[in-house]
């Protein structure tokens, strides 16, 4: 029997019960989402993960923490603008800033192919050691396993992250309300666009360049001056629109964007449409996605514009009462459509 | 000249109240390209027609018109120890009567995704002891390609490189359509970059064999729009001629360097159709200089059982007979997660296009 395929029995569709992991499991798309809820989130069920959010987040003697774990496979280990020593830190820092976090502490766990060689991992920890150093974390644990030969690709990372919540942050998909604004801190779908051209040796008019980068900084000054930010998420695998689509499914509202004010550069949609990639789905490593009521929007672009990393933030849409859980934009030439979830894969092994 | 965001609003606006003030009586137009399909829901154009302008697509996705046997037949090479398939990816989850393409490269069959089929020359040349099959879907656009890359096959004088060809011409469709008493189609948005390839001539019988209004039509939404206005002159008019939107691309006479190479390597041959059944001369066939290259005559296989899915009607929605929505399993046991039908698998599909973009199953009032 085959995997994913309808099989037709008794004159009704039946799905086929000896199901295999595919490439689309990992594209945090609707595969990944049923994977997750059904096997993981079933078994291990409990009210934290139940939030489902980039992070768990729980109150320690009266401290509130927020504790996060992720893995690192990109393909390939260097590109443009980064490699997967400085996306391991990025990564699990930018989560725990998510969830309304000062990033603290976090672990490395390396699973090393037999052949790796040292001066390659020598540049991968040296990268991881320069991020945290920028983002003001300290790497305090670790682990190393060795595999054999074909195991796995080179090195896969693994970090987990702790990091002490903010006082004034209330980072939480029920406060997102008709009405309010959505603002995306800067161009979609680079780092995707990045690690691909590399990967396949794409050669560009003009390098894109991956955008990989902490944002602590970033969203602990702007939780700490606009508290009345309702939801933060960073839009990586699945992109924009998947990461859309999840906080309209948990804040039970509709969401409309507004396909003239996307921050897309001319050359990712280039590639895109020679590649049949859509940029609104594909990852980023250094860019949040900030709600917050209309009157505090400007407030949100003039500390978002002081930043390098979010230089070109805008208003991309706003919060609906209409068409709750789902997300649509509107086009360029007036029409609107919705705007689902990703399905199936996109680009495997992006970070 | 691209124009600005602003400059695009405007022109639609403009074009979309042209529309509805031509739009008097109802019309049933077909977009016949399934990247016309895309582009209409990706741009929302639906919602800015009035209700007596039905879209309705047409024959014009190569994947789904592809028919289960030459999938069936692709999946039995994919079983052979000493083969690689080179394929577009979009073919991978096109269900089969059994499998897909992707099952049996999750079981492990060498099956390769490639972006132009030149890279399937390479793969034969790093792979010698093993036979490479390109798997040549599409239609004018994409056959010229293919059949250069036989041409460079037999200048390198590689042995171990294979055709199997569903290559497709669009105009025997478009014939079918219109002589079918069944569907009613008032105008054609025709595909420009098939077009772009043959030339005018090809499509000039849907105006003077069946008096049926006919633009060759560009690929972004004021493309689009201005062609649906330019078909709702003509119904009003009276008038049927066969006119060019696309005039940045396509000239009257075509390509004609990648048309004579298409001529060259291949001739026109009885085809299947998913939906339509054999149409005459539709297809294209090597032609006997090029039989090396053949899979289907150099690497005979058993006979393949073929059988398309239970209650699937792919087939009528590529007639433009029915509407995605109309079919019993869209949306609810046909997704794209798990399709039954090819139409909700490419990209390029009718349903998949219904499906992802909303309509059928959202309604953004």
């Amino acid at each position: 029997m085959l995997p994913g395929i309808n099989t037709a029995k008794d004159g009704g569709i039946m799905h086929n019960q000896e199901e295999l992991i595919l490439l689309g499991h990992g594209s945090g798309g609707r595969l990944s989402h049923d994977l997750i809820k059904n096997i993981m989130v079933s078994a291990f069920a409990n009210p934290l993960l139940a939030e489902l959010h980039d992070g768990a987040r729980f109150s320690i003697d009266g401290t509130k923490l927020a504790f996060t774990t992720d893995s690192y496979v990109v393909k390939p280990r260097f590109f443009p603008g980064g490699d997967i020593g400085k996306l391991a830190v990025c990564g699990t820092v930018n989560d725990l800033a998510m969830c309304g976090a000062k990033p603290l502490y976090l672990s490395a766990g390396f699973i090393l192919e037999e052949g790796l060689p040292i001066a390659e991992l020598k540049k991968i920890v040296e990268s991881m050691r320069a991020t945290a150093q920028v983002a003001g974390v300290t790497i305090v644990t670790g682990d190393t396993k060795v595999v054999e030969r074909g195991a796995v690709d080179g090195i896969y990372i693994n970090t987990a992250g702790i990091g002490a919540i903010l006082p004034q942050a209330d980072i939480t998909a029920s406060r997102v309300k008709p009405g309010q604004e959505v603002i995306v801190s800067g161009y979609l779908g680079d780092h995707a666009i990045a690690v691909m051209s590399e990967r396949h040796g794409l050669t560009l008019p003009s390098e894109i360049i991956s955008d990989c980068a902490p944002l602590n900084g970033l969203i602990q000054e702007l939780l700490t001056e606009v508290p009345a930010i309702s939801m933060l998420r960073d839009p990586t695998r699945g992109g924009l629109a998947t990461t859309l689509n999840e906080i309209a499914a948990d804040a039970g509202v509709g969401i409309v964007l507004e396909e003239r004010s996307l921050p897309v550069r001319p050359e990712v949609s280039a590639v895109c449409e020679l590649l049949g990639f859509e940029p609104l789905y594909l990852a980023n490593e250094g860019k949040v996605v900030v709600f917050v009521e209309k009157e505090y929007s400007e407030k949100v672009l003039k500390i978002m514009h002081q930043y390098q990393v979010s230089a070109a933030a805008r208003i991309i849409g706003t919060v609906s009462d209409k068409a709750a859980g789902q997300v649509a934009l509107r086009t360029m030439v007036g029409g609107l459509r919705l705007l689902d979830m990703l399905s199936g894969e996109q680009l495997p092994r992006i970070c | 000249m691209r124009l600005t965001a602003e400059e695009t609003a405007r022109a639609a606006d403009f074009l979309t109240q042209a529309i509805a003030k031509l739009a008097q009586r109802p019309v049933r137009l077909m977009e016949v390209c399934g990247t016309h399909t895309v582009s209409i829901f990706r741009n929302g154009i639906r919602q800015l027609l009035p209700p007596t302008v039905e879209l309705v697509s047409g024959p014009g996705c190569p994947v789904c018109v592809t028919p289960n046997q030459y999938l069936d037949t692709a999946i039995a090479y994919s079983g052979r120890e000493d083969t690689i398939l080179a394929t577009f990816g979009d073919m991978l989850k096109v269900p089969g009567s059994q499998s897909t393409l992707m099952a049996e490269k999750t079981q492990g069959a060498d099956i390769r995704i490639v972006y132009s089929p030149l890279e399937s020359l390479t793969m034969a040349r790093d792979n010698p002891e093993k036979a490479v099959i390109f798997l040549a879907v599409g239609f004018e656009t994409t056959a010229p390609t293919a059949a250069a890359t036989i041409l460079q096959a037999a200048q390198q004088g590689l042995d171990n490189f294979f055709v199997l060809s569903a290559h497709k011409l669009v105009p025997p469709a478009l014939r079918t359509i219109l002589a079918a008493p069944d569907i009613r189609v008032d105008g054609f948005l025709l595909p420009g970059h098939t077009a772009a390839i043959s030339g005018f001539a090809p499509y000039q019988f849907v105006v003077s064999e069946y008096q049926v209004p006919a633009v060759i039509t560009g690929f972004e939404a004021l493309d689009i729009l201005q062609a649906i206005y330019m078909l709702l002159a003509q119904i009003a008019a009276g008038k049927a001629e066969l006119a060019n939107q696309y005039r940045r691309v396509v000239k009257p006479a075509g390509n004609e360097a990648a048309w004579n190479i298409l001529q060259q390597v291949y001739q026109p041959a009885a085809a299947i159709w998913r939906g339509f059944g054999e149409i005459a001369d539709s297809g294209l066939a090597l032609r006997p200089e090029y039989s090396a290259f053949d899979a289907k005559l150099r690497l005979p296989l058993a006979a393949v059982v073929t059988r398309e899915p239970a209650g699937c009607r792919c087939g009528e929605v590529l007639c433009g007979r029915i509407r995605p929505k109309d079919c019993p399993h869209f949306g609810h046991s046909c997704t794209p997660e798990h399709p039954v039908g090819a139409c909700m698998v490419s990209v390029e599909g009718a349903c998949a296009a219904w499906y992802k973009y909303g309509q059928g199953r959202w309604n953004y009032a």
